[in-house]
């Protein structure tokens, strides 16, 4: 045992000097030179450089004949669309008949009306719930997993933490609503163990239907979070880990100290699918309290919907649509940029 | 040369289209005279149905057998979908022959419904009693109530309060209370002898089940007329009048009593049915179409009473709507829709279909008899109800369909906040008429 240890500490230090010049990837990093100093010299080698620039631009014609399909289908269903909406939200419109210009009432209407701000700042508490707790609660499991359960029982545990992506979310609402109703399980497991009266409707209570909501979100994507984070530990390189160990790193410092850093990537895809996920939420909030009781759930998903196509009011939906997006992309951008920076 | 033909040629089809469009008209005024019908050709009606409603799907099956030419294309979706797709649906290529239509006033406005004037005339429909058209009538200021017809009812549901029988029994209940008062008494004994009195949904998935008893009680303390304003609309109709806020304090004395369930917030429609079915609650406020499901869940051991009146010796009054199936303006067979609307309501086997499986009334001409019910159902208790609120002119709509978001924006959020202790009578009626006002104005 003492001789594989040795050998292994070695290594790590080897890497540990490594890591510290060129993040993570300490083997790839050679690879990469190799390949880009192998090409370089022949492209300046050739020696008729039209030909090769007529090359060059039938490469290009053809990857643009690779991606035109699949543009055309964005540019049809993400792109047109949206600019659509932009185009509603000036106008005053009931999805049939003629379009009135009304510039930027709408937007007027939507930022006046205390019912309809309200969804925006329930849809910022919901952050809370899909996204800090499944991306710290994930990072928590996802190390344990790594550390403990590496044979079957960390696969099995990684496929139940993730069987909820697997279920469709309106199948998930409809049963989390007989789980959290007053003769529902949760409350019978409560009474069984002595807090009969904590006991409620979870999801008609004024104060609990938003928490409740939001632990049905957890329960969504902390499996994928989990399974996220879990892979991207795996590329680590084990070395570190046991180097750290050797030293006598508790499981908490080799949490903050090396997981937390190296996963700094996969955590910040994480943020930002379930913000994403938290602020332009509907389908579990409609299948589980369809925004009640009063409006303690509502999102702006949910009114949304309600003005499109109760109301028969496209330029309010619109305006609020396009300001959803904006309070999005602002939430969202900053968490891109220090992706980016740590890269 | 060439222009001279060109000159007649034109001229030739030009002389057969105008031959043509006349003859189509002259063909048309003719076939309006004799009572339009299927005629004897191949037809296909295109029908847009509400999902978990088994009645219109019996009658296009009876139809269909009756009349072989006839051929049905239904498509289905759930009622809160059907309102949100209905104006697509209306205004769109292939215009529904025949749709279930849960409003109708914007549709009205908006030219996407067929008038019925034409066929009420040709029919005779003018001739029914008058509760039974005027819903469904919209006048060119967009109230409801009078005006040009819009559509027709496959039946005329009623509401009314359910009861278990052995618990009303366990209560002393051996008749239904006749005022509001002996029902008050009746919801104390019934909460003072450990039974839940009321049970009622109420999640906004559902639609706030509270509605009804609001209702029930608005019409019992004070006059159906302006309530029914409310509903169609009428120039300066308030539902913010001092009875309606007796009613709704009563409304709210019952919630702070304890008389509903306390996770009504989160309870939907079926599940509401299915714990009374089970004995959870004395009293339900539902309508005759939830009939076949009591029957079937509590046999023999279900009553049904019309909501009391406040005043000893006062009439009874009752939510009573259509299901109302409207044409399209641009539907291909409107002469045959229009045909079986008339049908369901006058024919002998389509009425026995509609009482048998839908527990409503079927509505028609007054001369017709009622179908028979098998003995110990509850639509037996439901039809025997209705010719005492027609008699006593005391139908109403559902504040409900006041608008088309009144229910979603209004009466939904602001009763589901009187549970749980955040508005008060006085409140919910101001928050409800203010939203009803902004819708109006939209």
């Amino acid at each position: 045992m003492l001789p594989g240890c040795l050998r292994q500490s070695k290594k790590n230090t080897s890497v540990n000097s490594l890591s510290s010049e060129g993040g993570s990837g300490a083997t790839p990093a050679p690879s990469v030179t190799k390949m880009t100093s192998e090409i370089r010299p022949a492209t300046s080698v050739t020696p008729r450089q039209a030909s090769a620039n007529k090359g060059g631009r039938r490469e290009h014609i053809i990857g643009w004949l690779f991606v035109i399909p699949a543009l055309l289908m964005y540019a049809s269903f993400v792109l047109l669309p949206l600019l659509m909406s932009v185009q509603y939200s000036f106008f005053r419109w009931n999805g049939i008949g003629a379009m009135t210009w009304v510039g930027l009432d709408n937007y007027a209407t939507v930022l006046d009306d205390p019912d309809l701000l309200g969804t925006v700042f329930n849809a910022f508490r919901l952050v809370v719930f899909f996204s800090f707790i499944p991306v710290s609660l994930g990072l928590v499991v996802a190390s344990i997993m790594h550390r403990m359960a590496t044979g079957r029982l960390g696969e099995i545990a990684r496929t139940v933490l993730f069987l909820p992506q697997v279920i469709p979310l309106v199948a998930a609402g409809i049963i989390w609503g007989w789980l959290l109703a007053l003769p529902g399980l949760i409350n019978e497991i409560l009474r069984a163990i002595g807090f009969g009266e904590v006991t409620r409707a979870w999801l008609g209570d004024f104060d609990w239907a938003l928490p409740a909501v939001g632990f049905i979100g957890i329960w969504v994507l902390l499996g994928f979070c989990t399974v996220l984070l879990w892979t991207g530990m795996t590329k680590l390189d084990p070395a570190l880990f046991e180097s750290a160990r050797i030293d006598g790193a508790s499981w908490f410092t080799e949490f903050t100290r090396i997981t937390v850093p190296l996963l700094r990537n996969e955590i910040g895809v994480c943020l930002t699918v379930t913000v994403i996920a938290a602020l332009a939420a509907f389908d579990i909030v409609y299948v589980s309290t369809a925004g009640g009781p009063g409006n303690s759930t509502a999102v702006p998903g949910i009114q949304i919907y309600i003005l499109a196509f109760t109301e028969q009011r496209i330029g309010p939906a619109s305006a609020l649509a396009v300001i959803l997006m904006l309070l999005v992309l602002i939430v969202i951008l900053p968490i891109q940029r220090l992706n980016r920076e740590a890269t | 040369m060439l222009s001279k033909h060109k000159l007649l040629s034109t001229l030739i089809v030009a002389a057969t289209l105008v031959a043509l469009v006349l003859a189509s008209h002259s063909q048309r005024a003719i076939a309006q005279d004799a009572a339009p019908d299927c005629g004897t050709e191949p037809i296909t009606l295109n029908a847009y149905f509400e999902t978990g409603f088994d009645i219109p799907f019996a009658l296009a099956d009876e139809f269909a057998k009756q009349y072989p030419n006839v051929t049905w294309d239904i498509k289905q979706d759930q009622f809160t979908n059907l309102i949100n797709s209905t104006p697509r649906l209306l205004s769109g290529d292939n215009p529904p022959d025949l749709i279930r239509l849960p409003t109708m006033v914007s549709f009205a406005n908006q030219g996407l419904l067929m008038s019925l004037d034409g066929y009420a005339e040709a029919f005779g429909w003018n001739d029914w009693p008058v509760p039974q058209l005027n819903q469904n009538r919209v006048a060119e200021d967009g109230t409801r109530g009078s005006g040009s017809l819009y559509a027709m009812g496959l039946n005329y549901s009623l509401t009314g309060i359910f009861y278990n029988k052995e618990q009303a029994a366990q209560i002393g209940m051996t008749e239904p209370p006749q005022t509001l008062a002996e029902f008050d008494a009746l919801l104390a004994s019934a909460k003072e002898a450990g039974l839940l009195p009321i049970m009622q949904w109420g999640s906004a998935r559902s639609g706030m089940g509270l509605a009804f008893p609001l209702q029930a009680l608005m019409a019992s303390v004070g006059p159906v007329g302006p309530i029914n304003d409310w509903i169609f609309q009428k120039p300066d109709a308030t539902i913010d009048t001092p009875s309606n806020l007796v009613a709704a304090e009563h409304l709210a004395e019952w919630i702070q009593n304890g008389y509903f369930p306390p996770d009504i917030n989160a309870i939907e429609y079926t599940d509401a049915n299915a714990r009374f079915g089970q004995g959870e609650g004395v009293f339900i406020f539902n309508g005759d179409w939830q009939n076949a499901g009591y029957d079937t869940d509590m046999p023999g051991n279900v009553g049904f009473f019309l909501m009391p009146p406040a005043e000893e010796g006062g009439s009874p009054a009752a939510m009573s709507a259509p299901l109302t199936f409207g044409i399209a303006a641009n539907a291909v067979n409107a002469d045959c829709a229009a045909f079986f609307l008339n049908w369901v309501a006058t024919d002998e086997t389509a009425r026995q279909i509609n009482v048998a499986i839908g527990g409503s009334n079927p509505g028609g001409p007054s001369g017709l008899t009622m179908p028979s019910v098998a003995e110990g159902s509850i639509t037996n208790e439901t039809l025997a109800a209705g010719p005492v609120v027609g008699e006593a002119g005391t139908s109403m709509d559902f504040i409900a369909n006041a608008t088309s978001a009144i229910f979603a924006q209004g009466w939904t959020p602001e009763l589901q906040k009187m549970v749980g202790g955040r508005q008060d009578a006085a409140g919910l009626l101001a928050a409800v008429q203010e939203e009803y006002e902004r819708e109006l104005a939209e």
